[in-house]
């Protein structure tokens, strides 16, 4: 901590002491790694943030090689695009490394979304933590739209087309603020600037405060783990909990196991199958966008389906706006409309088991109507899910308040 | 050092400089703000666009841009025009008196919404979610098909003058935009008011 006048300029205590009498870092390196104690009984679930950390850092890495060859014109962009993936050298091995990443990036904040969802992570002490992370899916949405523009195929115009028409669905406001969103009366090289530099520049800078807001949080309450504890109320002697490791060197050397079994699945997808059959780079985007013409099939790329299959479930342009909006902000509300105090799934009753099982495969069927036609049993089924999504959330505080649970252990447990 | 602070003096110091800056902050939003409007070019591009109409043949429909959007005419027959009213006889319409004042200039609110009966200008961009509906001109298969617009997104369907059909996600009819005759082959889309 704070050190006398005198001590700092003597000779003693080399480069580190230094350093540490200008700036804290032997503190920071303890207090969020070395001598930082997460629970030792994790499982796999709780990788993904760490996973998170590492598919931001190739989009980060990926994009700014990207840039130095895009041209964010509509006169230029496709084939800037193009240039990438046949001249530069290795562009097309960048390119694919970011679009790829952008798929991994959502199936990676999924499954970290639905590890908090099993474990209560976030309860009680926990609420902001899972809100800055609710900030960071809205900041990554926008991001991954905004950059899905960027190629300007007929997927990126005419999805664009589509999701910035929603907003023209608030009534009285909408249609000016379409414009002030476009820049022009339809969407055109204005709107594709604009995208770009959110894109690049204000959306990256937005997502890299929040994810260092998120882990200060964080390391601030303590890391929750599958039962659920709080395992700083049982110490030892020395002030350590009792059931922590220190996140460096152990949590870290297991998770360099992970990411690197997570790179060679990434590698894979990147090398054999970049497009993923159309849905992590869409058929129709490989023609350049077409303002006269909309391609027979329209769908948003994977990730948003789940959202659009419930917008597309309301024969109302208004009220789809709106329960998709409903969707998407719903989570946010989680740690209040969550009335059982038990956290892990482990000793919580087997109605919530139920009601998040329906959950998940509402969430998986609603993304797979997404990419379906709108039509006939489709459509009605995209009802049914809709409904089993907003009950989960709507009807929480009642079946989690008169749901059963089992006795929560005192200390962290190991199961087979 | 003396305990004697004025607190009223320095509340009302601190709420006037909070005041102020929150002015400043305001005031200095409104050139960011505005710089995401249209901007000049683009709406001297959004200028008024000529069509010569002589060379369409009759059942015949071409696309133009107008303000980066697209906007179709179509040459209706005379057998076209009759459609429209078996359409309507069949009560298939939301809106067949075009009666949402916004979707067209008043000299469209008729039977044909358009200037002239043969000649539809029409935006080809469905007013659900702004997809350009496909022209499907012939009748059928299905019995309720007359002939007209359908939008491949969300599956709106909509007449041979733009009006859109029942139970489908499109609130309103097509909308279409100011245009004139200035000659009497030959329309100016984007400026005001009507026939020649």
């Amino acid at each position: 901590m704070a050190r006398i006048e005198s001590e700092i300029g003597t000779p003693k205590g080399g480069f580190m002491k230094w350093i540490d009498d200008r700036f804290p870092f032997t503190e920071t390196m303890k207090a969020h790694a070395t001598e930082y104690y997460a629970s030792k009984n994790f499982n796999i679930w709780y990788v993904f943030g760490v996973l998170a950390m590492v598919v931001l850092v190739i989009q980060l890495v990926t994009g700014i090689f990207l840039t130095m060859n895009y041209k964010p014109s509509s006169a230029e962009a496709f084939a800037s695009v193009e240039y990438i993936m046949r001249d530069v050298e290795w562009g097309w091995l960048i390119r694919y490394m970011h679009s790829t990443g952008a798929s991994f990036f959502f199936i990676i904040v999924y499954l970290h979304m639905f590890r908090a969802m099993l474990y209560g992570s976030y309860k009680k002490p926990r609420e902001l933590i899972w809100i800055i992370g609710m900030l960071i899916f809205f900041v990554l949405m926008a991001e991954a739209f905004a950059g899905y523009l960027l190629p300007w195929g007929q997927m990126s115009y005419w999805g664009a087309q589509v999701i910035i028409s929603l907003f023209g669905a608030i009534p009285f406001v909408g249609e000016t603020l379409v414009e002030y969103i476009r820049g022009d009366y339809s969407i055109s090289d204005i709107t594709l600037n604009r995208f770009f530099a959110l894109h690049v520049v204000a959306l990256p800078l937005a997502l890299i405060a929040l994810v260092f807001v998120h882990i200060v949080a964080l390391h601030h309450v303590g890391s929750n783990n599958p039962d659920g504890i709080e395992i700083k109320y049982h110490k030892g002697p020395d002030g350590i909990p009792l059931d922590g490791v220190a996140f460096h060197p152990y949590h870290t050397s297991k998770d360099l196991v992970y990411i690197i079994a997570f790179l060679m699945v990434f590698s894979f997808v990147m090398f054999f199958a970049p497009e993923m059959g159309g849905y992590f780079l869409e058929h129709a985007n490989f023609e350049p966008a077409n303002t006269m013409a909309t391609p027979e099939h329209i769908a948003p790329v994977w990730y948003f389906t789940p959202f659009y299959a419930i917008l597309r479930a309301v024969p109302n342009k208004l009220w789809g706006a709106i329960l998709m909006a409903a969707a998407v902000l719903l989570p946010l509300f989680l740690p209040w409309l969550d009335r059982c105090r038990v956290k892990s799934i482990r000793y919580r009753g087997w109605i919530y088991k139920t009601a998040l099982g329906t959950f998940a495969i509402s969430f998986l069927v609603l993304g797979w109507l997404g990419v379906q036609p709108a039509e006939g049993k489709y459509v009605l089924m995209a009802r049914v899910f809709s409904v089993l999504y907003f009950a989960f959330f709507l009807l929480m505080p009642y079946y989690t308040a008169i749901d059963k649970t089992k006795a929560v252990p005192d200390r962290v447990v190991y199961h087979g | 050092m003396t305990d004697d602070v004025d607190r009223n003096r320095r509340h009302f110091l601190t709420l006037a400089t909070a005041v102020t800056g929150g002015a400043g902050i305001a005031l200095a939003a409104i050139p960011f703000l505005s710089s995401l409007k249209p901007s000049a070019r683009a709406q001297a591009l959004g200028a008024p666009v000529e069509v010569p109409l002589a060379s369409l043949e009759p059942g015949e429909m071409i696309r133009v841009e107008w303000r980066g959007r697209l906007v179709f005419v179509v040459r209706r027959t005379e057998e076209m025009l009759a459609r429209l009213q078996q359409v309507e006889a069949q009560d298939l319409l939301r809106d067949p008196e075009s009666k949402v004042t916004e979707q067209q200039p008043d000299f469209a609110v008729n039977g044909y919404r358009s200037a002239k009966r043969e000649f539809l200008v029409i935006e080809g961009s469905c007013t659900h979610l702004g997809c350009a509906p496909l022209p499907q001109f012939q009748v059928g298969p299905s019995d309720d098909w007359f002939g007209g617009f359908f939008c491949p997104c969300h599956g709106s369907k909509f007449d041979l003058a733009g009006r859109v059909y029942k139970g489908v996600p499109a609130p309103t009819n097509l909308r279409v935009p100011p245009y004139r005759f200035i000659k009497d082959d030959v329309i100016m889309i984007g400026a005001e008011t009507g026939a020649a």
